[in-house]
């Protein structure tokens, strides 16, 4: 830190230097490396609402981030096209295996995914708050393989990446849009890309 | 067009950049007519705020014409509009509380990290104040895009200028909710450190209340004249001791209610202040808060403490002591720009509000680095510069 301050005598986290700066807001936010993953959120509408949305799993990708595509093959089958680094996609079918209209979804990628994953999304009435929407989501990677590497595959680390898709579901279901601070269409999309 | 940029400590320049566009159906985009430099904006110019870019457009005091809209905006081609700096969505629980500026929605969801890793909770979204507060791009520039421009932007009536106005979108609210955060009963004395902007208008604003007296410190005589104008007993602590004069005017009691509209750069020639100015610099966890612990001191037992000043991380000797058995209560807070603003905009038009005082400069766009240097520089001459789009370059 001091051989920083010779140069730059700004704070790290605002420092001109872009490496230092880099390190000190990557120091705030590094992931936990978790490959079981929940998460809550309070969303200010109905339950039923916010169910119908999630059910048609066509509507994932507008606000999790990482899914380019999902395609509804059957009422219970989908195929999912996800996002890989490189411009490569990652794909696999997911099957629901529980559901409880108005307050529960449950997948489970089909026999053959190379990574092999589930998720549960429950919806709970949070009086004058709206809903309690609770994600859970796990990764059943090949033996020795940690959620670093997933990230790899992925991106972005799951935990990361799915407390920040709850954070855009809420967006979208609040206020109608995905917030952004871009300010051309060319910066959103390299934000997205 | 052409927008201030931040590029490190006291490095700011005006860039040419691409056009704002639409990118959201909420969205409006505003062509700039004035901008002011703010005090909170020299925190980032003195590099006190983490989390900025390079190439970061600065400003969030700003009002303009509207030139496009998305196709959910509810603002109309060629309106006239002031921007509170606080981006709020309108629709989550906080907003429906009024409290705009703890907006769960304003802030992009992959910024919402830092705050939340920092303060336990995610900040809400800033125009042109850091990636901490959502990294939008502020308002010193020829346009800006305007997110959920449904909720936020006021129209100004006919007839009133640019420079009644363009205060709405922070320190007149601000300074307003100081005092109402200050909670002002008939006949009480109120005490506000710093006489800027916020402490101005946290002084007119006291008056308005009901204030009995109010007590205005600062060192520099003329921001101190100012306060003298709309009513205020003034203490200059380069010449007397802040507390002493307080302890002395109130006869021996304290201020019922004491305002620290100072913040992060509190001046000041006390060994406290001398190392919080050095822990500050090399960012280890402490705030420069000399005017905090002075009001807190000074306060009478059972009193109000309100912090429009902005801090940014830990704080070291708060003199928690003091507060706990004097049993003070506490009130602070980004300003929720949107709950105060029509109300201000018609203490305006009933000519209840004086703004146009305060703007000693009115500068171009491209003159905005000389502004913040000579703001930073010469804070008693320089109470307010207006940056103008429109006008040519001094050179
Ligand atoms: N809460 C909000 O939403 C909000 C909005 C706007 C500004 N702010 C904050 O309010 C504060 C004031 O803003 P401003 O634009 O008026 O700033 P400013 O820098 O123009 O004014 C601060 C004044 O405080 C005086 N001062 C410094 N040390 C002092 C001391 N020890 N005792 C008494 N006075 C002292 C300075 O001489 C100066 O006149 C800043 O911290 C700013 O970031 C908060
Ligand atoms: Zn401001
Ligand atoms: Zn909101």
């Amino acid at each position: 830190m001091s051989m920083t301050m010779a140069t730059d005598e700004a704070p790290p986290a605002t420092s001109k230097l872009k490496d230092e700066r880099t390190s000190a807001i990557a120091a705030l936010t590094q992931p936990k490396g978790d490959d079981l993953i929940g998460r809550s959120v309070t969303i200010n509408r109905p339950r039923e609402e916010l169910f119908a949305y999630w059910r048609d799993f066509s509507n994932l990708p507008t606000f999790m981030d990482n899914v380019e595509r999902i395609d509804v093959l059957s009422d219970t089958k989908s195929h999912w096209v996800v996002k890989a680094p490189a411009g490569k996609t990652v794909e696999w079918d997911a099957i629901i295996t529980e559901e409880k209209p108005g307050a529960l979804i449950a997948w489970t990628s089909a026999e053959g995914a190379d990574v092999p994953n589930s998720g549960r999304i429950e919806f709970v009435d949070a009086a004058e708050r709206g809903t309690i929407v609770r994600a859970t989501i796990a990764y059943d990677p090949p033996v020795g393989v940690v959620g670093k590497v997933i990230a790899k595959l992925f991106q972005r680390e799951p935990a990361i990446q799915a407390r920040r898709d709850l954070r855009r579901f809420k967006q979208l279901m609040e206020t109608g849009e995905v917030a952004t601070a871009a300010w051309t269409q060319k910066q959103r999309d390299e934000e997205n890309a | 067009m052409r927008a201030l940029t931040w590029h490190g400590k006291h490095d700011v320049r005006v860039d040419t950049v691409d056009d704002p566009e639409i990118l959201n159906p909420r969205d409006a985009i505003i062509k700039i007519t004035s901008t002011a430099i703010c005090g909170s904006d020299l925190h980032l110019y003195d590099g006190y705020i983490p989390t900025m870019q390079a190439g970061d457009i600065l400003g969030h005091e700003f009002m303009g014409e509207v030139v496009e809209t998305g196709a959910k905006s509810s603002l109309k081609k060629g309106q006239r509009v002031v921007v509170p700096f606080t981006i709020a969505c309108g629709s989550c629980y906080h907003c429906g509380k009024h409290q705009y500026s703890a907006c769960d929605n304003g802030n992009p969801a992959d910024n919402q990290d830092i705050g939340q890793e920092m303060y336990g909770q995610p900040m809400s979204g800033l125009f042109g104040y850091s990636h901490l507060t959502g990294g939008y791009a502020g308002g010193q520039a020829e346009y800006v895009r305007v997110p959920f421009s449904d909720v936020g932007p006021i129209i100004v009536p006919d007839g009133l200028d640019d420079d009644e106005v363009l205060f709405l979108s922070d320190i007149l609210p601000t300074g307003w909710q100081a005092a109402e955060n200050a909670d002002i009963e008939p006949g009480d004395t109120v005490a506000v450190w710093g006489c800027g902007p916020v402490g101005l208008f946290a002084v007119q604003s006291a008056f308005l209340m009901g204030a009995h007296r109010v007590i205005a410190i600062d060192h520099f005589p003329h921001r101190l004249d100012l306060a003298k104008k709309f009513g205020a007993e003034t203490i200059n602590f380069e010449e007397s001791k802040t507390y002493e004069a307080l302890m002395e005017m109130t006869g021996g009691i304290g201020p019922d209610a004491v305002i620290d509209a100072v913040g992060l750069e509190a001046h000041g020639f006390f060994v406290d202040n001398v190392v919080d100015q050095i822990k500050a610099s090399l960012f280890l966890g402490t705030d420069r808060t000399h005017s905090i612990r002075q009001a807190i001191h000074a306060c009478r037992k059972g009193g109000r403490v309100s912090m429009p000043a902005v801090y940014g991380g830990f704080v070291d000797k708060f003199p928690l002591g003091a507060f706990m058995e004097k049993g003070l209560t506490l009130k602070t807070g980004q300003t929720s720009v949107q709950h105060y603003m029509p109300a201000l905009l018609n203490a305006i038009l009933e000519g209840k509000i004086d703004t146009t005082f305060l703007i000693s400069h009115r500068m171009s766009l491209e003159d905005a680095p000389k502004g913040y240097k000579m703001f930073h520089d010469n804070q008693n001459d320089v109470t307010k510069i207006v940056l103008k789009p429109g006008l040519a370059a001094a050179i």
